[in-house]
């Protein structure tokens, strides 16, 4: 999934504070998972953000929504019917869906509540952790299912480095290193001759960032 | 014992203190209410094992979202003592009404801005 954090308090009241009247608007996709964007957590910036006006003040009124995805033209326009009334819209999805929404309703501004940090997934309850950097040409088939475009820090294609020391990377002593991962893995599934004394090639980027911004085409479900 | 309680303290019941969900915390404040405490059972004694800790967490959230908000987090607090502790009861209850009573009414009504 996406992974997002809510952005400091602070700065999104400084974002807003030209506004009287706003949308909050949550996501029920990954933001929803990582609890950063889903109904409970529009539920609570929408109280919170009344708390702080109301210390000033100042009123301001909020419209709490969440809507299916924000990734999704068809959720997206459901905001139609009372965007109107509004000066802005505060989303807490994603940067897609943030974008989606200043891309749908080019009258208001659409700002970002969240950080959207990572593609990844949960460890356990209130910790997630980075998985795939989606440069667009997997290679897990190589490393033991172990990804080291995200997992090594330098995101080495035959490693380890020098900085790997007892398992861990130099970056942090709390950050395994991502080669060793890989290693032990090989060795468990007993692949390790065979894969780890083949060196792979330059990897090729193009399909990464390198090419500006991405787009996959599926002609079979166009209508 | 007959002890009383300051007459300004509202007892809402829940089965365990984990029930509490951080936006009940935020909401009272909301509303304006000057100080807010969670009494819970004592650390290692929750029948359902784990709710007074989830409650600590989530009570060590709100403060810091008060914090970050301008409401003084000495506001809310939390306290740990069993169903047969009537006197601390009433300790806490005096505490907690003299710390608020020293910190004011709450920015939140009285519209005068941030006090931390």
């Amino acid at each position: 999934m996406v992974v997002a954090e809510q952005k400091p308090f602070e700065e999104i009241l400084e974002m807003i504070k030209a506004y009287d009247r706003l949308i909050v608007a949550g996501c029920k996709g990954c933001v929803a998972v990582c609890a950063a964007g889903g109904e409970k957590e529009v539920r609570f910036l929408a109280s919170a953000i009344r708390t702080a006006r109301k210390m000033e003040g100042r009123e301001v009124e909020i419209k709490e929504v969440t809507l299916e995805r924000q990734c999704d033209p068809e959720y997206v326009e459901q905001l139609r019917a009372f965007v109107g009334e509004y000066q802005a819209i505060l989303s807490i999805a994603c940067g897609v869906g943030v974008q989606y929404l200043a891309e749908h309703y080019r009258e208001i501004p659409a700002l970002p509540g969240v950080n959207t940090t990572f593609v990844g997934g949960a460890e356990k309850q209130g910790l997630w952790t980075e998985r795939c950097q989606c440069c667009g040409n997997c290679v897990l088939h190589l490393t033991g299912g172990i990804c080291p475009i995200t997992r090594c820090s330098k995101s080495l294609l035959n490693g380890p480095c020098g900085g790997s020391s007892g398992g861990k990377c130099e970056i942090d002593p709390e950050v395994p290193c991502g080669w060793q991962l890989i290693i032990d893995r090989l060795k468990e599934l007993g692949e390790f001759e065979r894969r780890y004394l083949e060196i792979l090639p330059p990897k090729d980027w193009s399909t990464s960032r390198d090419g500006g911004p991405r787009k996959v085409v599926r002609e079979d479900l166009m209508k | 014992m007959r002890l009383d309680c300051p007459p300004n303290v509202k007892i809402i019941r829940l089965p365990c203190t984990g029930r509490i969900d951080t936006i009940h915390l935020l909401r009272a404040f909301e509303g304006g209410i000057d100080g807010l405490y969670v009494a819970g059972c004592l650390e290692g004694e929750c029948h359902f094992l784990t709710g007074n800790l989830q409650a600590k967490r989530r009570v060590e959230y709100v403060k810091g979202v008060l914090k970050a908000l301008g409401i003084n987090p000495e506001r809310l607090q939390m306290y740990n003592l069993s169903a047969a502790m009537g006197s601390r009861f009433v300790e806490i209850a005096r505490e907690m009404t003299e710390r608020i009573r020293q910190l004011g009414p709450s920015p939140v009504r009285t519209g005068k801005g941030r006090e931390v």
